[in-house]
């Protein structure tokens, strides 16, 4: 194989993994649009916010320590030294879920039947104090999380494709991230479960019947506030998973947030309403990014075009489908 | 009893349409406008102009701008940041084109610009509602951010990527450079504002206001009688940018003077404040855009005084605790008063008609 059809191969599958981790974001927005009709903005904050509450549990600080020093000038940082991953995972997804419940005891609840707008801007509100928390509890350091996941590339497969290039051509091997072939084994085991929960459990049927129509679900006495209680807490999960995976890439920042503005394309090509769509507007866009920043960006001399492209690309699909991919189809009445 | 409609009648048509239909709000405003004018100039300072003044009217044309847009005719836009650099730009190759040129034509030259663009980005609002459409117009935010951080041309090859303001004069006296004093600065942007903003409440009272908020109410019922949807919605987007591109330009020349577009018009920066000043205001009101534009200037100030200087947290603790503050205040603000300040404005006056015998 020419040494371009290579360097091409290897660009896809790059590609296509970085879109797995996009889709991790934009299935919690699905989840939460589906069954609560919110579009929520704090998404990627929760990422963040998980993501923060993971390293903090690991590393034994305590919450708040900058504060309470700060205050009464007291020096203490550390319960205790570290934690294994696996309890501190079980703990945030507890926090997470206390989270949700908060969320909808003190937000939702009271703007029930508000326009979309509003929803939306009330997110952002969250998003802010969600951030603002989150560096108040644990500091705004970047920090290191690492759960055991393994990353850097994978010498086998540079040592396997090297042989692949034809004679004579330098050729280096392929570089793919370990940690985006995790990323996509657990995504696929994620979307698995989640298909599995929605279609075999009682529970998963409620789900389904609040995301097809709010009002019928309450008459035939669903409870439509535990079922938002649960789907941001099922959100909230899947927000950790994505702030595990970004968070142990590129460390646990503040910049981590802003992966909902990466996930908002990958909705709107997708379809808000449409847990596949996610994940193949996911694919979608991961790989276009890439393939626009290697051949466009190279042929123009211009680099970062990653910034816009894919929200280029969702633009031109929406011309076609406004309601995304898979969305729902928009039907209107006068 | 101050604040009473009785024994004020309408015998003309045009009495009846004034903007100020109620004597004592005409007293007030006129007084309001004769402050701003003839008082605020003599004694303003460069903190209450750099601080306060300034920030407040640029914010408040940049709210009515987005206002129009959103809260009359129904289009979430998340692209105002982008807007607004195209404003400052605009300016800034002007200036370098016509150095000649007077600055009041320049501002409004830039609005001009900035339109024609707001036209190009609004045209998939004809194919794409609702928030596919607020996702969409993010797109315009970050290839305008892309487009004048990589292609140099824009900012004149300057090393840094940084665009300078040069300084201009009116009627002999500096508004635009360091050397420009507080009071002109001001006096420039508040006739802007105070022209425009007339021109945008005739404009909402007029025809094209009202095609707007039928489009607003319900689209295809609008076109159904004979709005035209394409007219309409391109319109609405033009003049939105028109004044956005002003608030930038003038955010650029008279209040940054020298900027950067990466960190300037982020959308953290610019974005999400104005359409929270909108919706904090009041959507569809043009009394809104000035208290949420007050409102957001004032916040942080006011913040920043009482938890460095009054309390004594650190400026980072002090940071972390304004985002949470500001926040919660959203959420409990949206939960209180969805219709924002300008209906709490509404509720007093209602109050105020039956002080001090409520029957």
């Amino acid at each position: 194989m020419s040494v371009e059809l290579l360097n091409f191969i290897e660009t896809v599958i790059n590609g296509l993994m970085s879109g797995i981790m996009y889709s991790l974001v934009a299935l919690g927005f699905v989840l939460i649009f589906k069954a609560s009709g919110v579009f929520n903005f704090a998404q990627g904050v929760f990422a963040l916010f998980a993501a923060l509450t993971l390293v903090g549990f690991q590393t034994g600080q305590v919450p708040f320590s900058h504060l309470i020093n700060e205050l009464f000038g007291t020096n203490f940082h550390n319960w205790y030294p570290s934690l294994h991953s696996f309890f501190a995972i079980i703990l945030t997804i507890i926090t997470m879920i206390v989270l949700a419940w908060l969320i909808e005891k003190l937000v939702l609840k009271h703007l029930v039947n508000q326009e979309p707008i509003i929803l939306f801007m009330a997110t952002i509100g969250l998003a802010f104090v969600l951030e603002g928390v989150g560096d108040l509890m644990w500091g705004s350091d970047v920090k290191v999380l690492d759960v055991g996941i393994p990353s850097g590339g994978s010498e086998w497969l540079e040592k396997t494709t090297i042989g692949w290039a034809s004679e004579g051509s330098e050729y280096y091997g392929m570089y793919i991230d370990v940690l985006n072939v995790w990323a996509t084994i657990i995504a696929v085991i994620l979307v698995t479960a989640l298909a599995l929960f929605s279609q075999y459990t009682k529970t998963g049927r409620a789900l389904r019947a609040v995301a097809d129509d709010h009002q019928a679900a309450l008459s035939v006495g669903i409870s439509l506030r535990s079922i938002w209680v649960l789907v941001w807490a099922i959100s909230g999960f899947i927000a950790m998973v994505a702030g595990i995976m970004w968070g142990t890439e590129s460390g646990v920042q503040f910049s981590l947030s802003l992966i909902a503005l990466k996930a908002l394309p990958v909705l709107i090509l997708g379809g808000f309403t449409s847990i596949p769509g996610a994940i193949i507007g996911g694919l979608l866009i991961g790989l276009g990014e890439k393939l626009a920043e290697i051949y466009i960006g190279g042929l123009l001399d211009i680099g970062a075009i990653e910034n816009w492209f894919a929200y280029f690309m969702a633009l031109v699909f929406l011309l076609f489908r406004p309601q995304g991919l898979f969305g729902d189809k928009i039907i209107e009445r006068v | 009893m101050i604040y009473k409609e009785t024994g004020q009648f309408k015998s003309t048509y045009e009495s009846d349409h004034s903007i100020f239909p109620l004597i004592q709000d005409k007293i007030a405003f006129n007084i309001l406008m004769l402050v701003a004018f003839l008082v605020v100039p003599f004694f303003i300072d460069s903190y209450w102009e750099k601080a306060i003044l300034i920030p407040f009217l640029i914010y408040s044309m940049a709210a009515i701008g987005l206002n129009i847009l959103t809260g009359y005719c129904g289009q979430v836009s998340l692209g105002t940041g982008g807007f607004m650099a195209v404003g400052a730009f605009a300016t800034y190759k002007i200036m370098t084109f016509f150095p000649d040129l007077n600055i009041m034509i320049i501002v409004l030259l830039s609005g001009v610009i900035t339109a024609f663009v707001g036209i190009l980005f609004g045209l998939p609002s004809l194919r794409i509602k609702g928030f596919y459409l607020a996702v969409a117009t993010l797109a315009s935010q970050f290839f305008i951010i892309w487009l004048f951080n990589k292609v140099p041309w824009f900012y004149n090859y300057s090393d840094t990527g940084q665009i300078t303001v040069s300084e201009r004069t009116m009627f002999g006296v500096a508004v635009t450079g360091a050397n420009a004093p507080p009071y002109a600065t001001y006096l420039f942007c508040l006739i802007l504002v105070v022209v425009l903003g007339f021109a945008a409440k005739n404009m909402i009272r007029s025809k094209i206001g009202r095609s707007w908020m039928a489009i607003r109410d319900m689209d295809i019922a609008a076109e159904i009688i004979g709005v035209p949807p394409l007219k309409t919605k391109l319109s609405a987007f033009a003049i939105s940018s028109f004044y956005i591109g002003i608030a930038g330009s003038l955010y650029f020349a008279v209040y940054l003077g020298a900027l950067e577009v990466t960190e300037s018009f982020d959308i953290m920066a610019i974005s999400f404040p104005v359409l929270f000043m909108i919706i904090i205001g009041g959507l569809g009101s043009m009394l809104g855009s000035f208290l949420g534009a007050a409102f957001i200037v004032l916040l942080p100030i006011f913040l920043k005084n009482v938890m460095v200087d009054l309390i004594g947290l650190s400026a980072v603790t002090a940071k972390h605790f304004e985002i949470t503050i500001w926040g919660l205040l959203m959420v409990v603000f949206l939960i209180l008063e969805p219709h924002g300040l300008a209906r709490l404005w509404s509720i007093a006056k209602e109050k105020l008609r039956k002080w001090p015998f409520p029957y």
